[in-house]
């Protein structure tokens, strides 16, 4: 470790570049662009740095509020720095998307800035407080993001998505205040030492009683609101279709992997026991996630809200392959599973991120040419007029079903290679999901580029090279992740083994 | 009896005599054509330097007592005596100042004469230890006040005032003179030590009823000079009709003269006991005869000094919320303050704690209400009127004496660090020193709420005076000396609040005196 | 040095008073120096008692009257620190958003300023008797100022003002006198009068009445009545003055003479109905209605002012209950507390008063609905998000760490408590969040009374920008380090709670 805090910078660089783009008037766009480029470079930077054996590394600490047991205590392995690299792509995506912000540009890039400090802060937090502060930072210039700048029904959208997030965040707060209270510590790492050796769970039995369970709901009520999990997803189509598509970017790409992330960092260390004892309850919610999540995305008819439940789909399969490796008492075969499936949810998060951000700026990029129109009968035969455009589109509708060769194959096998042996029952059901999934996606791919070219598209334009030079390094990683998982396989299986040898269910 | 020694002790009074012949002398021989301005001016002069005079001459009345042929005292000097004489000229010649520009009467030098009698009829009043003494001065003083009352001739109110405390007050000097009169057939004196000593020594069981008989009558003539409920119907009237300058002095010299009185007479009845304490020991000495009778006396007289306070607390403040009259309001003010003072008259011990504080509160509430008075008589000539809407938007007609009214009032809602907080804190502290719990306590808390009742009419003249916008801002003239004796009773009252222990160092340095 | 901040005040009163009619401008001028040197006054003071750990300093210490042993004893500790900087950033606050007070200016700051040196004397005072003359003193510029300037029903709200907490300081007089004939010790210095021995019947009797006496300043339910009128009446520099520090005065009263001088007050009775089995139980039950019921009242008004006035109370509410904890961290939340919502409120009640309502002139939500106020005066609105977001707890503010710090200490004390107060936050979230929508970022359409009065709101001036800087970046720097009062709290705290003989 060197002494330069990377992590600090990291978070604090965002911050600046918010005030300056708040300040900076007409010119606010090229300094968010400015300033998401270093923190991609930064975030690589981390990435390259991590330690080899899968532990936490780049670790900053100082005290802060010792008697509350607030530290400012920073650290990354290869979970947060993937989640600071995707955060970092998605956010320069969202920035490079949204082109024709002409309102108050200042503001609206101020807090996409913003949101990427709060991500970038809760990514790399270690300490309750600290992870709580940056969590609960990200969620007001999302409200704004969307309350201002959304489309016709942004206000019961931003208010519902806000006042779910806030219930959940509620939830949480309360059960670490219960923890609080029994261990007087907030440092995850300790937290988590204290959890596998089942001394948390006897200290907040000594001093509050049998409410450990209630903890662990509370705790995890937090993190599926974030995510979502079925049954409290309904925040999630409004938000999503209302907020401009570069904010939807940002909501889907990085926000919803807060709530994964916060899964693994938190809920399952400290609770891991309680997981295990829900397992059956919670599988058949993810479960219920991925199917309704496939056949809702079947039914809708504005595209926005097909990615959206198709997102909600997505994210299920991340939360079935957390839920399905909660088995208490793993034999050997069973850790191999229980490895395979947590590399694929890693994997999955940064693929879905990828993935869908970039299905929802080539929306952005769809209603940018039609004026608006996003349903999914309002097109047709679109490859002809811009074939680029439908190929490249193509490429990442691909993705998105998990075809393999494209990235987003990789993560959703290898959770159905873990889930399988470790709970049959789920992985054959979600099958379904996977299947319908595939359903919508052709028929989108049908609706929209197939067919007959109605009169009124007939001189859709094809991608300027702007947009071309944009999405080419996202079509190539899409590509790269595909063929050479290896690449962030090899930097995350240790940590992965890491995380699963101090889990305890 | 030795007159050489009557006429040192009288030295004051006589000081004050002479000036009122004096003063009448000059005016009515020497002015009677100078212009009305001249006379008022020369009168009050003379007046003052009258009581500068009876000031000086304080000093030589000699410490100790003045005996009568049969070696009973007649006439105390120094100590509470001294601080209430003191107080007494200091007050008069105030309301002598007060007199500049006033245009009430032509007969000036009269009033200014009245004044100085009724004056030395206090300094009587505030030294006497013999009833008759007592009631010679009373009357002095009393009738001063009746004619003072009814001085502006002119004023139809004014005379009905006089009339109606010319009434009041005649049934209450009899009462007062029915009341001594048992007091003397009781006890074979007149002589408040030698009565506490009949007391002490006859059983006064026997004669329970006449004692009790008595005792009101005294009370009722009592608290009719210091207006405490029930006996303070003449009081309203009178600050209403009263001149300004006549009111101020019935509100305030006319108080210090009472309230001293008051404290001699319960004084005397400690003071035979030594450091014995009325109301704590009232249990304790069961075994012992003679105290159990002279307790008679004194629990008596303390239960009926305990429901006048109650009483006058309790109507005082509440008939003055309602009131829309500002002098009215200050009478029943008045009303409620004398019930404050009456409570540590109640609670009175040996210690000197009592005395000072009641002599703290009268002076200072003297000085205040003084003040008060001066202020209402300015706007009265202003406006015409006292009524609570003539006193609107005075911040802007004359912010000085806004700012005076400001001081004055808060003072008298007992707002630290104004003086009337102090002389407040001073009285309930030292009404728990004598008992600080059960009866005492619960008067305490009575009286500090009743204050806290009592900061609602107060600020309904000072919103007026600040808050509420004027009907007319034509700009209000104060004759300079009127400003300087308004200016300095304020000063007076923030100095003395944010320096209690001058004045209560002084008056404790008098004290011992007796 | 400290003992300045109160005569330069008082001295800054009375040279307004002075001061020739007719030069608003000079007047301001004078009130913000005025409060600026008080402001400095309270950052060296607070940084000099750095490198002494906040150890009680005592500042003057003469007779007053010696014949009752009355001293004018005057000290700091790191309680009476921390409130002495709230004071000075309140004032310094007060000035800015009072800029435009053309109506007897000069008059205006000469109350201000009265005001202002009474409640740095509460903070400094050691001898109970002076401890309340400076609190009543800052009880009557109170109700000229909300008389004079105030707004809706503003003679009203004052006088209900003016005689609650006169009733209040009622109280405490009849506490103060009777624990001064109790003790026999000829002294009214809080020290002595701790260490006097009153008899727990005594204390018993007395705790309730001096606690509720300074509670009913601090807004504690059922006598918070006068809090939301006031406020709503107050003009705007005086309802931040009132929420920011004159609350405080009640609270702080509450610590710092009924806790530490009638510790036994609050021990059990010895039986218990409803679970309440002493008066600390009675007060903390009192504290979390409050908390509650200011919250849910809040989020049913209409007019913007009352919605903060009752979420005064609501804050308030967690000050008195981390002072029912008596335990190191809900005492130490409590004080942090004073402190935050002192920052927050003002800044609330700033943007609301002034920056709102000088411009729209109403403060219905109904309307406000209508202007579209997030696009015209964007600063208005964020301003608000940001003190919005403080005002709701959002860790990175101070009231984060203060309501968590009572949290935390109410549960050691007593879980129940813990949970009903979590209520008040969830409902406080939601009030804080309604107020913000309707108020900014309402989507109504806009009604034909905006056409008539035109679009264009007046700008933003200097200094109303200075003040919201100065309070943002105060809650802002002790949420992010709240060490920096912290460390001036804790071992306050700790002294008082190891001297009540608890």
């Amino acid at each position: 470790m060197n002494g330069l805090p990377i992590l600090t910078l990291l978070t604090v660089l965002p911050v600046l570049g918010a005030v300056i783009a708040l300040v900076a008037g007409r010119h606010a766009r090229s300094v968010a662009l400015l300033t998401t480029l270093c923190g991609l470079a930064l975030a690589l930077v981390v990435w390259t740095k991590l330690p080899i054996d899968g532990s936490i590394g780049l670790v900053e600490r100082a005290a802060w509020a010792p008697s509350l047991g607030i530290e400012y205590h920073l650290g990354v392995d290869a979970l947060g720095a993937l989640m600071l690299v995707l955060s970092a792509i998605v956010t320069l995506l969202s920035v490079d998307a949204a082109d024709h912000v002409h309102r108050q540009p200042n503001l609206y890039f101020g807090l996409v800035l913003l949101l990427e400090a709060g991500l970038f802060g809760s990514f790399t937090a270690l300490n309750f407080f600290h992870w709580f502060l940056f969590w609960e930072l990200s969620l007001i210039p999302a409200f704004f993001l969307i309350k201002l700048w959304g489309g016709a029904k942004r206000g019961p959208a931003a208010t519902q998505f806000f006042v779910y997030t806030m219930a959940g965040s509620v939830a949480l707060l309360l059960a670490f205040l219960a923890v609080f209270l029994s261990t007087g510590n907030m440092d995850f790492i300790q937290l988590a030492a204290m959890a596998s050796s089942g001394q948390l769970e006897q200290m907040v039995t000594a001093h509050l009683g049998p409410v450990m369970m209630w903890l662990a709901i509370g705790a995890l009520a937090g993190f599926a609101v974030k995510v979502p999990l079925a049954p409290f997803h309904t925040w999630l189509p409004a938000a999503y279709s209302e907020a401009p598509s570069p904010v939807t970017m940002l909501l889907t790409g990085a926000m919803s992997k807060m709530g994964v992330y916060g899964l693994l960092r938190i809920a399952v260390p400290l609770f891991g026991h309680q997981i295990a004892q829900l397992r059956t309850p919670l599988l058949a919610l993810a479960v219920l996630t991925i199917v309704m999540g496939a056949w809702a995305a079947a039914a809708q008819k504005d595209l926005k809200r097909v990615f959206a439940y198709s997102s909600v789909n997505h994210l299920g399969y991340c939360l079935l392959g957390i839920f399905a490796l909660a088995v208490p008492a793993a034999g050997a075969a069973e850790q191999t599973s229980q490895a395979a499936a947590l590399n694929g949810v890693i994997l999955q998060m940064f693929n879905h991120g990828i993935t869908a951000a970039a299905l929802f700026w080539f929306v952005a990029m769809l209603q940018e040419r039609t004026g608006g129109e996003r349903g999914i009968n309002d097109f047709g035969g679109l490859r002809k007029p811009a074939p680029v455009f439908a190929g490249l589109m193509g490429i990442v509708l691909f993705s998105s079903l998990g075809l393999p060769g494209l990235n987003g194959f990789v993560g959703e096998f290898l959770i159905f290679r873990g889930v399988f042996p470790l709970s049959w029952v789920a992985a054959t059901v979600s099958i379904l999901g996977l299947l319908v999934t595939a359903a919508v996606i052709l028929t989108v791919i049908q609706k929209v580029f197939a067919g007959p070219v109605p009169e009124r598209w007939a001189s859709f334009p094809d991608m300027y090279g702007k947009e071309r030079l944009a999405m080419a390094p996202v079509i190539g990683l899409m590509l790269l992740l595909g063929l050479v998982p290896q690449l962030i396989v090899d930097s995350v299986n240790p940590t992965v083994v890491n995380l699963l040898a101090h889990w305890r269910f | 009896m030795n007159f050489a020694d009557l006429f040192r002790a009288t030295l004051p009074e006589t000081a004050l005599e002479i000036a009122a012949l004096v003063v009448l002398v000059v005016d009515l021989g020497f002015l009677r054509k100078a212009a009305l301005n001249l006379r008022v001016a020369v009168a009050a002069l003379l007046g003052v330097a009258g009581c500068a005079a009876a000031l000086w001459m304080l000093p030589f009345q000699g410490l100790g007592f003045v005996y009568s042929g049969t070696g009973e005292l007649l006439l105390a000097s120094g100590g509470s005596s001294a601080v209430a004489q003191i107080g007494i000229l200091l007050l008069t010649a105030l309301t002598l100042l007060l007199l500049a520009d006033s245009t009430f009467t032509r007969h000036v030098g009269e009033y200014v004469a009245v004044v100085l009698m009724a004056a030395a009829g206090g300094l009587l009043i505030s030294a006497a230890q013999d009833l008759l003494v007592i009631f010679i001065g009373l009357e002095l003083l009393s009738l001063g006040l009746y004619i003072l009352t009814a001085f502006a001739k002119k004023s139809g109110r004014s005379a009905e005032a006089a009339m109606k405390y010319y009434l009041f007050g005649g049934m209450s000097a009899a009462f007062l003179l029915f009341g001594f009169s048992y007091l003397y057939g009781i006890a074979g004196s007149t002589n408040l030590h030698q009565i506490m000593l009949a007391m002490y020594e006859w059983n006064a069981f026997r004669a329970a009823p006449l004692l009790y008989v008595s005792l009101v009558m005294i009370a009722a003539g009592l608290g009719f000079k210091v207006a405490a409920v029930p006996f303070h119907l003449w009081a309203p009237d009178t600050y209403e009709g009263a001149p300004a300058p006549a009111a101020a002095f019935i509100a305030s010299v006319s108080k210090v003269a009472s309230f001293a009185l008051l404290i001699s007479i319960s004084t005397a009845a400690m003071h035979v006991f030594g450091g014995l304490n009325a109301m704590v020991t009232f249990e304790v000495h069961s075994g012992a005869v003679a105290t159990q009778n002279y307790l008679g006396f004194a629990v008596s007289w303390s239960m009926i000094l305990a429901v006048l306070p109650v009483a006058s607390m309790v109507l005082g403040n509440l008939a003055a919320l309602a009131q829309v009259s500002v002098r009215r309001l200050l009478a029943y003010s008045a009303i409620a303050h004398a019930g404050y003072m009456l409570l540590g008259l109640a609670y009175f011990s040996y210690t000197p704690r009592s005395a000072e504080a009641i002599l703290y509160y009268v002076l200072t509430y003297g000085l205040t209400t003084v003040g008060a008075f001066g202020v209402v008589g300015v706007v009265e000539r202003a406006t015409g009127s006292d009524r609570l809407d003539a006193f609107l938007g005075l911040h802007k007609r004359n912010p000085l004496l806004a700012v005076v009214l400001l001081v004055l009032f808060l003072s008298l809602a007992g707002i630290p660090p104004l003086v009337g907080f102090w002389a407040k804190f001073n009285l309930f502290a030292a009404v728990l020193q004598v008992y600080p719990t059960g009866a005492g306590l619960g008067l305490v808390v009575l009286a500090v709420g009743m204050s806290a009742v009592s900061l609602y009419y107060y600020l309904q003249v000072l919103k007026r005076a600040y808050v509420m916008s004027a009907v007319d801002d034509t700009p209000i003239a104060v004759h300079p000396v009127t400003l300087a004796v308004l200016l300095l009773v304020a000063t007076g009252a923030v100095l003395l609040g944010c320096f209690p222990a001058l004045l209560q160092g002084w008056i404790a340095g008098f004290y011992p005196g007796l | 040095m400290l003992a300045w901040t109160i005569y330069l005040s008082f001295a800054g009163a009375l040279a307004q008073a002075l001061l020739p009619k007719g030069k608003p401008s000079l007047s301001r001028w004078l009130a913000l120096i005025v409060a600026l040197a008080g402001l400095a006054l309270a950052v060296a003071g607070f940084a000099a008692g750095i490198p002494n750990h906040f150890a009680r300093v005592i500042i003057v210490d003469v007779p007053w009257v010696s014949s009752m042993g009355i001293h004018y004893l005057l000290a700091a500790d790191g309680i009476s620190l921390v409130l002495v900087l709230l004071t000075g950033l309140a004032a310094v606050a007060g000035v800015l958003f009072s800029w435009n007070i053309e109506l007897r200016t000069n008059e205006f700051f000469a109350f201000y300023l009265a005001l202002i040196g009474g409640v740095y004397g509460v903070f400094l005072s050691f001898d109970l008797f002076l401890l309340f003359v400076f609190y009543e003193i800052a009880i009557v510029p109170k109700y000229f100022l909300i008389a004079i300037w105030g707004s809706t029903r503003r003679e009203y709200g004052a006088m209900k003002l003016a005689l609650y907490s006169f009733v209040g300081s009622a109280m405490v007089l009849v506490g103060l006198l009777a624990a001064y004939a109790t003790s026999g010790s000829h002294s009214t210095g809080l020290v002595d009068l701790a260490h006097a021995g009153l008899p727990v019947s005594f204390q018993m009797w007395v705790f309730p009445l001096v606690f509720t006496g300074f509670a009913i300043l601090a807004g504690m339910w059922p006598f918070h009545t006068w809090a939301p009128t006031g406020h709503v009446a107050a003009p705007t520099a005086a309802s931040m003055l009132l929420a920011g520090v004159v609350m405080k005065l009640g609270a702080y009263g509450c610590l710092r003479v009924a806790i530490s001088l009638f510790p036994h007050g609050m021990d059990p009775w010895g039986f218990s109905f409803l679970g309440v089995g002493s008066w600390r139980d009675v007060f903390a039950v009192l504290a979390v209605i409050g908390i509650v019921y200011g919250a849910l009242v809040a989020l049913a008004q209409t007019d913007f002012k009352f919605v903060i006035g009752y979420s005064s109370v609501s804050h308030m509410g967690f000050v008195l209950l981390g002072l029912m904890t008596l335990n190191q961290i809900g005492m130490t939340g409590a004080v942090l507390q004073m402190f935050s919502h002192g920052v927050i409120a003002g800044l609330l009640f700033a943007i609301v008063g002034r920056i709102v309502y000088e411009r729209t002139h109403t403060r219905q939500l109904a309307e406000l609905e209508t202007m579209h106020l997030s696009k015209r005066l964007p600063f208005a609105a964020w301003a608000f998000v940001i003190a919005g977001m403080a005002s709701m707890g959002l860790p990175g503010f101070s009231g984060f760490v203060a309501e968590l710090q009572v949290l935390v200490g109410s549960w050691v004390a007593k879980p129940g408590w813990t949970i009903a107060a979590g209520v008040g936050i969830v409902v406080g979230v939601a009030y804080t969040w309604r107020a913000l929508q309707k108020a900014f970022f309402s989507d109504a359409p806009p009604s034909a009374h905006m056409h008539e009065h035109g679009h264009e709101l007046a700008a933003i001036t200097v200094p109303e920008v200075a003040g919201v800087a100065l309070l943002v970046a105060a809650t802002l720097i002790v949420g992010l380090y709240p060490r920096i009062l912290l460390e001036a709290i804790e071992p306050a705290v700790k002294t008082l709670l190891a001297g009540g003989g608890r």
